[in-house]
Formats: structure tokens, sequence, C-alpha cells
């Protein structure tokens, strides 16, 4: 994050002193196409932290838990495609299934559906490609993502 | 601001919605929404209103400032192996949630990236960031990041070439919001 401003603050400055009209003109676009957006980005927010709430990391952790048996499949697939978790927060997540006694089969499609696909997100994914394309998309990534994650589960299982 | 207003009816009534709940969970210490506000909704809030106006600075300025001839040369319809390598490499470098990464995709189908190469850009966003993956080994360890990788590179690639079969001659087109 802190490389990244300051990656940007490089590229503003460069684009200033190369040119201030082109600058403002990008700027002011750029701007506009963010504020266009908020609305979508914050609902999409206020509905995850709605979910997140109503699923703690207890009740994940229960549902996904050794005994769960194909059942756990099934809801590290449903979970993870329609939450949106940060890395921060979904890698310690996973961190935590693992020494809890999830296998790493079902931590494996927890992890690829839950950063390929994205249900939530979906409102904001239709504004850029229109509702077709969308789903199109997330259906292929949730077959993709479960073939990565039962995969992943044969090597760790051989 | 009107054009604003009409396009995002539903985002506005939740998010309206969402504002009163807060706002008489907090006067009336009704602990559910202040819990969803704080300890959800906040975190959420900060790490986005941060990155994302930056973000699309970013955008905006690519916009005015990259050369569409070279984008269609290097990621172009005819730019083959090289070009997919290309997007993987931009991609990897990226950080943020995915909804960072669709208005990457605006700029480059609006500089000429063919429609397998965005799909790829995508697919390798959401699977192999280097931020991401450097956090991965630290929880899941070297073997799992690893597998996960490998594995996912090639089905992203597929799953790319099968958008472009399927859009190609369609009218595709990454709109800007």
């Amino acid at each position: 994050m802190e490389l990244f401003t300051i990656i940007a603050a490089i590229a503003i400055i460069a684009s200033l002193i190369a040119d201030r009209r082109k600058t403002w003109k990008g700027t002011k676009k750029g701007l506009l196409m963010f504020v266009k957006i908020l609305p979508a980005i914050l609902s999409v927010l206020i509905l995850v932290s709605i979910f997140l709430y109503l699923l703690p990391n207890e009740i994940i952790v229960k549902y996904l838990g050794k005994d769960a048996g194909l059942t756990g499949y099934v809801f590290a697939a449903i979970a993870g495609s329609i939450a949106l978790i940060p890395g921060f927060i979904a890698y310690p997540l996973a961190g935590i299934l693992v020494k809890t006694g999830v296998s790493y089969p079902v931590i494996a499609v927890f992890i690829t559906t839950l950063m390929m696909v994205g249900v939530l997100t979906l409102p904001i994914e239709i504004k850029f490609f229109g509702v077709r394309v969308s789903l199109i998309r997330n259906t292929f990534y949730f077959f993709g993502a479960l073939t990565v994650g039962l995969l992943i589960g044969l090597f760790y299982i051989l | 601001m009107r054009e604003i207003l009409n396009k995002n009816r539903i985002n506005f009534i939740i998010i309206s919605a969402f504002t009163v709940f807060v706002a008489v969970s907090f006067v009336v210490n009704f602990s559910i929404g202040e819990n969803i506000f704080k300890e959800q909704f906040y975190s959420f809030f900060k790490e986005m209103i941060l990155f994302l106006p930056i973000m699309f600075i970013l955008i905006g300025l690519g916009d005015v400032w990259i050369n569409r001839e070279k984008v269609e040369k290097h990621i172009g319809k005819d730019s083959g192996l090289k070009g997919i390598i290309l997007v993987i490499f931009l991609s990897m470098a990226q950080v943020g949630p995915l909804y960072g990464a669709f208005p990457v995709t605006y700029l480059l189908w609006k500089k000429g990236a063919s429609i397998r190469n965005i799909f790829i850009y995508i697919g390798a966003f959401c699977t192999i960031k280097i931020p991401m993956i450097t956090f991965e080994i630290g929880f899941l360890g070297w073997k799992f990041s690893l597998l996960r990788t490998l594995l996912s590179l090639p089905i992203i690639i597929i799953i790319g070439v099968v958008m472009e079969r399927l859009f190609k001659n369609k009218s595709f087109e990454v709109k800007q919001p």
C-alpha cells in the first residue's frame, strides 16, 4: 500500500512537470469516474459488512471443520464465492482454519473461490462489463476455482 | 449529478437505509448496529477511501498519456504469447481489491487490448498478485502458494481464450462507469 502511494505520487508529479493541463484533464476524468462508481462501491461494502457480521469466524470454522466432510467443500465454495474478504483478513483466517484442523483441500476451495468469484461485487462488475459478460465470467471462474481447489487438494491427499 | 442519482437508485436506497440504521443504533446504543459499523464497515471503508481515488487518478492520467498504438501492438489482437506474458506481469504488480481492477480493464480496453488479454489480466489479478502471494506464503506455506499459482495460470489463460471466442464478434465493450 505504501509502495503504491509512493509510486502514484511520483507518477502524478512527473505528469505535472511534463504537462499541467493534461494532468488536470486526466485527474478530473479519473475523479469523475470515481464519483460515479462510489455509490455502487459503498452499497457493496454495506452488504459485505452485514454479511460478515452475520457470518463470524467461529461459524466459518464450525462449518468448514474436520467433521464437515462433503458439506465442508460445498460450504467453502459458497462462502468463498459470496464473500468479499480482503486478503489481510482472509489469509489469517485461513491460517486459523488450518490450525483448527480444517483440511487443505477445503481451504484451497475456499481461498480460490474467494479470490476468483465475486457475487457481492457483481453490481460493480456489471457497470463495466454488463450483465451477460459478468455472469459468464463469474460462472467460468467458479468452476475454474473449484478445479484449482480440488487439484490442490489431490496433491495434499496423495 | 442527476445522472448518477438515476443510475444508482437501489444503491442510494441501501446507503440511506444503512445510514439511518447506524445513526439510530448509536443513539439508542444498539450494539449490533454499532458493531457492524465499527468493526466491519469502517475497516473496509478506510482501506478503500484512500486507495481508490488515487487509483482512479492514475487511470485518468493513463488515459491522457498512454499511446493507443503501443498498447495495441503489445497486448492487442495479434499480440500472441508475448501479450499474455505482459498482461500477467502487469497484473502481478497490482495491489488492492478486485473492484480496483475493473477500472484498469476499462483503460486497457480503451487503449486497444484484446478481449483475451483483458480477461487474463482479471484472472491474474485475482490469483497471482505479488503482495497477496507474499501474504499467502506466510499463512499457508510455500507448497500451497506454489501449487495454487501453477494450477491457476493455465486455467485463467484457457478462460481468457474461451471468453474471446464467445464475445469476439459480439458487441463486447468495457464501459466507462
